[in-house]
């Protein structure tokens, strides 16, 4: 599903990934971990295209993320969900319209996709704040929205970059929980975190591998974790 | 409803539109400029249209008539005049010739000499009018038969003043189509400049568009929609004011000369309707290469 194969990134001179081989089947779930600056984030936007590997291969749904023109790789991100930790909403569009904005740009009628819709903000407990602008909501809230934005469009991977990172212990394990049901509903998940706690929650869920960046070269972490 | 190809070719998804937040100041630009340059356009317009009418009558109605010239002394001018009238009624293409009466003559002078001329007192030449047929005579071998039995006799076709005035208004007239040229252009560039900026204070947000698997093309269509639908707006209100100024012209006249025959006449007040059209393509055409070029250096 997604594949790295010896991949390298460089940038300003700098070294920030070595090396790098993974690979994701599907309907697997895996921790990314490592200190700050470690190229957790940069690992993931190479996974989504957001970012070229300098050196090395990414395969992503069997295609080569660098023969990929503007549009195809546009057509490859509406099947891979994506959480950031800063979110990224448009802030003048009410959440339900940032929610439903993968299905508005691949052209769905989201009229017609209501109901999922409102399913989905149901899900992630979010329907009472359907017409909210996006800085009226608080982290917790602007989570889980990114959350169903990254699964409307039903993707078979999820990446999430730190979900949790700015939200109490409850409420990371309320994302927990939702990230979880949806690898079992058969998506693969590659979440990048410090957070080990999470990790270990997760560990008592579901099957998970743990990655750790380390010196630019990704490891498999040990049993401690 | 389903929407048209053509239609969703040129506006897009309206959807597309809300996804961009209103811009401010770029918006109030493109509707300005629009509305200024279409305002200019139809009075470069009405020049044009002008011009060119101008430069037809002006062929039309020199190529015409010509004046022949009888130079004699007084005593044979009269039998030299009768010559002459004879020779240009045989000549196939001449459809009338008249001398000029004395008093014709007179007010022909006037302007220069005031209207108690004595033309006794001056050696006029006697004026013959020649008005052409259908085809015209042939004037080389006018001039050459003249030449033989009337030797006084001058021809002038006025092809040699003519040409100038004609292509004076022809110049005047291509000025017109240039100035609207150059108005488009202008008005491209400046919508390209605002299509620019409302592509680089939105740059955060095409960021987000494309991470959730928008394509260049549903970006694009965003604000090429909203830069098209303001072109044709602020061209639409430019163009009546334009039309308002025109009609306020003065109404054309002998007296006014050029400058009161400015505006457009019959079909020609249809033209302007154009105008909005035009700027709205220009709009679409130059915010879309803006968009295309801006998108692929964004992400």
């Amino acid at each position: 599903m997604i594949e790295l194969e010896n991949v390298g990134y460089s940038y300003g001179g700098g070294e920030l990934l070595s090396d790098v081989s993974i690979q994701l089947v599907p309907g697997s779930f895996h921790f990314l971990t490592g200190p700050s600056g470690s190229g957790k984030t940069t690992l993931l936007k190479l996974c989504y295209g957001a970012l070229l590997a300098t050196t090395g291969q990414v395969r992503v749904f069997d295609q080569d993320m660098r023969s990929l023109d503007r549009d195809q790789m546009a057509l490859l991100r509406r099947r891979i969900g994506v959480v950031h930790q800063d979110c990224r909403f448009l802030d003048h569009l009410p959440l339900a319209d940032n929610i439903a904005l993968p299905l508005t740009v691949s052209g769905h009628d989201t009229a017609k996709e209501g109901s999922d819709l409102q399913e989905l903000m149901q899900w992630v407990d979010l329907s009472s704040r359907a017409d909210a602008l996006p800085p009226e909501l608080s982290g917790g809230e602007r989570q889980r929205a990114a959350l169903a934005r990254a699964v409307i469009m039903s993707p078979d991977v999820i990446l999430a970059d730190e979900p949790t990172g700015n939200v109490d212990w409850e409420m990371s394990q309320r994302l927990l929980q939702l990230l979880v049901e949806l690898n079992r509903m058969g998506k693969t998940v590659l979440i990048a975190t410090h957070d080990l706690a999470l990790i270990r929650a997760a560990k008592s869920q579901v099957q998970v591998r743990v990655l750790r960046i380390s010196n630019q070269r990704l490891q498999l972490a040990g049993a401690d974790l | 409803m389903s929407r048209g190809p053509i239609r969703t070719a040129l506006l897009g998804d309206p959807q597309a539109a809300r996804v961009v937040p209103p811009s401010g100041f770029t918006a109030h630009l493109t509707l300005f400029v629009s509305g200024a340059m279409a305002f200019l356009a139809v009075f470069a317009l009405a020049l044009s249209l002008a011009s060119g009418r101008l430069a037809d009558r002006w062929a039309e109605e020199l190529a015409r008539s010509a004046t022949l010239r009888i130079n004699a002394p007084p005593d044979q001018r009269a039998a030299q005049t009768e010559a002459a009238l004879k020779i240009l009624r045989q000549t196939p293409g001449v459809a009338r010739a008249r001398a000029l009466s004395r008093e014709e003559q007179a007010a022909l002078l006037a302007p220069w000499f005031g209207a108690d001329l004595q033309l006794d007192d001056l050696p006029v030449p006697q004026l013959i009018e020649v008005i052409d047929g259908e085809p015209g005579y042939d004037a080389a071998g006018l001039r050459l038969r003249l030449s033989a039995e009337v030797p006084g006799a001058v021809l002038d076709d006025h092809t040699r003043w003519r040409r100038p005035l004609v292509d004076a208004a022809h110049s005047l007239r291509r000025l017109g189509w240039a100035a609207i040229l150059l108005i488009g252009g202008a008005t491209a560039a400046m919508i390209t400049l605002a299509a620019n900026a409302a592509l680089a204070a939105n740059a955060q947000v095409i960021g987000v568009l494309r991470l959730v698997g928008a394509q260049d093309r549903y970006i694009a269509q965003a604000f090429v929609r909203r830069f098209t639908l303001r072109a044709l707006f602020g061209a639409v209100v430019g163009v009546a004011f334009g039309l308002a100024g025109v009609i306020l012209l003065p109404e054309a006249t002998d007296e006014g000369g050029f400058l009161t025959g400015l505006g457009f006449q019959g079909i020609g007040w249809l033209l302007p309707a154009l105008i909005p059209l035009l700027g709205a393509l220009v709009a679409f055409v130059a915010t879309w290469a803006a968009a295309r070029r801006a998108l692929k250096e964004l992400t």
